[in-house]
């Protein structure tokens, strides 16, 4: 196949594998999907942490041979995937504490260090609260250090698990339950943002890459690609929480590749602190398409100056990664 | 072999010989010539391929030890103070998941005001973790304790803490016996984990626990502790048979028989204690020590039995619960409760004070007589307290304490004691 095959057709990034020849369908697709992350878990319907966590870590499995041990920090992925004696999971599995997997991680690569047995490989992972807040001086060590670990954030841009308070993902304008929907200004603040990728790449790590739950296949590759690089690794995933976004469970998919349309959540990669590939966004949609199917939002629907702040931002995004190109395919 | 050594020097040694696999460490004083030793003996590969790991916080630091750990890796690091403190939620952790790690904590006063000479109160802090914490009275206690510690961790699968005095140990230059690599071989069998992460055997560690059996998980943890107060004396004296020389242990009595006063302490104070017992004991007075070297689990039965024959206890102790007095002390009373004995609390020690042999003696003759307040606080200074109570009371915007204090003494490092 010398041209990667794109699915326009059904407007969707979700389907496809049928068009798609053996070798290059997901890991998801294949009958030896490990299902590291196994039904019965109590995941909320059209909960994107799931689905992504699924992609990524069945991905990371195949990609070493089954070798793979996972760090987990506190939160939704935790708790809906280990209500004990019940486990979703089907990979050694490790829950410390909120705000350290990245430094957990490290030990436990430091131990297969010790050990000689650099055939297995680590996996951390966490949610936004757990990456950006609690857990940011650990992973800025585990970078640092350039320890032999993926570390990948699942980004639903708020404290879901404890009843979708404000963290330092959550965008300007939404409604969290510590960002309420009253006064003057509505919402989240409108402060400087947190991006924990250009953060990763301020590390100058191998590897660093934005996905989304919109492009399984992408964020299977990024996985992939990221097992095949030794060192500090870092993916950070946009994953729709219904819950807390106040969205259909059946509009998950939608709203993630909105997000990824209108340029609000870029994906892109880095290597060694430079930007090595961004995705193109195919059909540029404003930021009100994604913000209305959301109730966090409503109060911004009818408030002009919010909106127009917001797609400022997705605006600058689009500028900054070069996202709308001429021939776009 | 006999060494003219650096307590923390001596501690690093013995860490190396225990043949550690993962060492995490953030530097504290005083705890850094330690793991600056450790990672001097990892560079030099004379600790096998052992990984050292300069993390960014002492929460890192469990947190690397506890990833280690549960990996299968023989796993070490080493606090202090704020230092303990700021990794507290790990060290909590680190018990929760039943993982035998094994920290040094160089004994260092909790600020504010910022303090770094020792007393107890930062293991006393973390008493209740679920680890066990031992305590050293000299260097070469503390060199023994390190490798009792990490077997006795492997053994119950639990961590252990070794309470090592701040400066008075760590930075104290002492002759010391460092035992070869042969007999710790022997002592020490290479780490077999309860529990491990595994590729070949998938498990989930660290589920949520709820109601229906969060109390049974906490009693078991409480069940190990119990089974240490049999374990702490076999291991020391496995030890004393290897190494031909007694050292850890639950409880050590010094001169106790027919002792009508009783001093009981932890850590180096002790042997200013055991000086004292020998010259009250030639002046005719009946006195004795106990020696407290397991504070947790706490072994209440053996100083119960130790203590039986004594009309009152005098225990000093490097700390202070606020609002209440002495944590040792009130331990103490839980060993005595339903016995008549009297229990003296003497707070001293604390943020480095000098405890001079001179003021305990004092002390513990005035306990003798039952002259004694309770809690009595050794040599503080009441004029400048209650200056500052005075300057309080005259003045609601009368400053920082601390700095007020130090304005009317009037001269850093002025003579203590």
């Amino acid at each position: 196949m010398t041209q990667r095959v794109k699915f326009y057709q059904t407007g969707t990034f979700t389907v496809g594998n049928r068009l798609l020849d053996a070798e290059s369908r997901t890991v998801q697709a294949t009958v030896e999907r490990n299902n590291s992350l196994t039904s019965g878990h109590r995941a909320c319907q059209g909960c994107g942490e799931a689905l992504g966590a699924r992609y990524a870590v069945d991905a990371a499995m195949r990609a070493c041979n089954s070798q793979l041990l996972c760090v987990n920090a506190t939160g939704c992925l935790e708790v809906f995937s280990t209500p004990y004696p019940e486990s979703s999971w089907r990979v050694a599995w490790l829950h410390s504490l909120f705000g350290n997997a990245p430094a957990v991680a490290s030990g436990v690569a430091a131990a297969l260090r010790a050990k000689g047995r650099t055939e297995t490989r680590v996996l951390a992972q966490g949610g936004d609260g757990g990456t950006v807040d609690i857990g940011m001086g650990c992973l800025s060590g585990m970078f640092e250090r350039n320890d032999d670990v993926l570390y990948i954030c699942y980004d639903n841009e708020a404290y879901m698990n404890t009843g979708v308070q404000r963290s330092g993902r959550t965008p300007p304008g939404a409604r969290t339950s510590t960002t309420p929907a009253v006064g003057p200004h509505p919402g989240n603040v409108f402060g400087q943002g947190k991006h924990p990728a250009i953060i990763a790449m301020a590390h100058d790590i191998p590897y660093v890459a934005t996905a989304s739950v919109a492009d399984l296949h992408d964020l299977e590759e990024k996985v992939t690609k990221a097992m095949s690089i030794g060192g500090a690794r870092f993916i950070h995933v946009h994953v729709p929480c219904p819950l807390g976004w106040g969205s259909e469970p059946c509009n998950t998919m939608r709203l993630a590749r909105l997000a990824v349309e209108t340029g609000l959540f870029p994906l892109f990669e880095g290597e060694h602190g430079e930007v090595i590939s961004t995705t193109p966004i195919r059909r540029r949609q404003p930021v009100e398409e994604y913000l209305k199917l959301q109730k966090r939002f409503r109060h911004v629907i009818g408030d002009p100056q919010a909106l127009a702040a917001i797609q400022a931002l997705a605006d600058r995004n689009i500028r900054r990664f070069n996202l709308v190109r001429e021939n776009a395919a | 072999m006999l060494k003219q050594i650096e307590g923390s020097h001596a501690v690093a040694e013995a860490v190396a010989l225990c043949r550690p696999e993962v060492i995490s460490a953030y530097p504290i004083t005083p705890q850094t010539h330690i793991v600056e030793t450790l990672s001097e003996l990892v560079r030099e590969g004379k600790i096998g391929s052992c990984q050292f790991l300069n993390v960014e916080s002492e929460f890192g630091a469990m947190s690397a030890a506890i990833g280690a750990s549960a990996a299968g890796a023989r796993s070490y690091t080493a606090s202090s103070s704020q230092g303990l403190l700021f990794m507290a939620e790990a060290v909590y952790n680190a018990s929760g998941l039943g993982l035998p790690i094994v920290m040094t904590v160089g004994n260092r006063a909790i600020g504010a005001p910022i303090n770094i000479w020792n007393d107890h109160s930062d293991s006393m802090a973390l008493a209740n973790a679920g680890w066990i914490q031992i305590h050293a009275e000299s260097n070469q206690e503390a060199v023994d304790l390190h490798i009792q510690a990490f077997r006795l961790a492997e053994e119950l699968s639990v961590p252990v803490m070794v309470c090592v005095d701040g400066f008075i140990l760590t930075h104290a230059y002492e002759r010391v016996d460092i035992p070869s690599q042969e007999d710790v071989d022997a002592y020490l069998p290479p780490f077999q984990p309860v529990q491990m992460l595994d590729p070949a055997d998938p498990v989930s560690i660290g589920a949520m626990v709820g109601p229906e059996a969060f109390m049974e998980v906490r009693y078991l943890a409480h069940h190990k502790q119990l089974q240490a107060l049999d374990v702490i004396p076999r291991l020391a004296d496995e030890f004393a048979q290897r190494f031909g020389r007694k050292s850890g242990g639950l409880i050590e009595t010094y001169r106790t028989d027919g002792a009508k006063t009783i001093v009981v302490a932890l850590g180096s104070i002790v042997g200013t204690i055991k000086d004292l017992v020998d010259e009250l004991r030639e002046q005719g007075e009946s006195v004795g020590a106990i020696k407290i070297g397991a504070f947790r689990p706490f072994p209440l039965a053996e100083l119960r039995s130790a203590l039986s024959g004594a009309d009152r206890v005098v225990v000093v102790e490097k700390d202070l619960a606020l609002g209440l007095g002495g944590i040792v002390a009130s331990n103490v009373r839980m060993a005595l409760r339903g016995a008549t004995t009297l229990v003296y609390t003497v707070i001293a020690g604390l943020g480095g004070r000098p405890i001079t042999k001179a003021s305990l003696e004092r002390t513990v003759m005035q306990a003798s007589k039952d002259a004694l307040e309770d809690p009595h606080f050794l040599d503080l200074n009441w004029d400048i307290v209650d200056a500052e109570l005075a300057r309080a009371k005259e003045k609601r915007r009368s400053g920082p304490i601390a700095e007020n204090i130090l304005r009317d003494i009037g001269l850093m490092g002025r003579k203590t004691g």
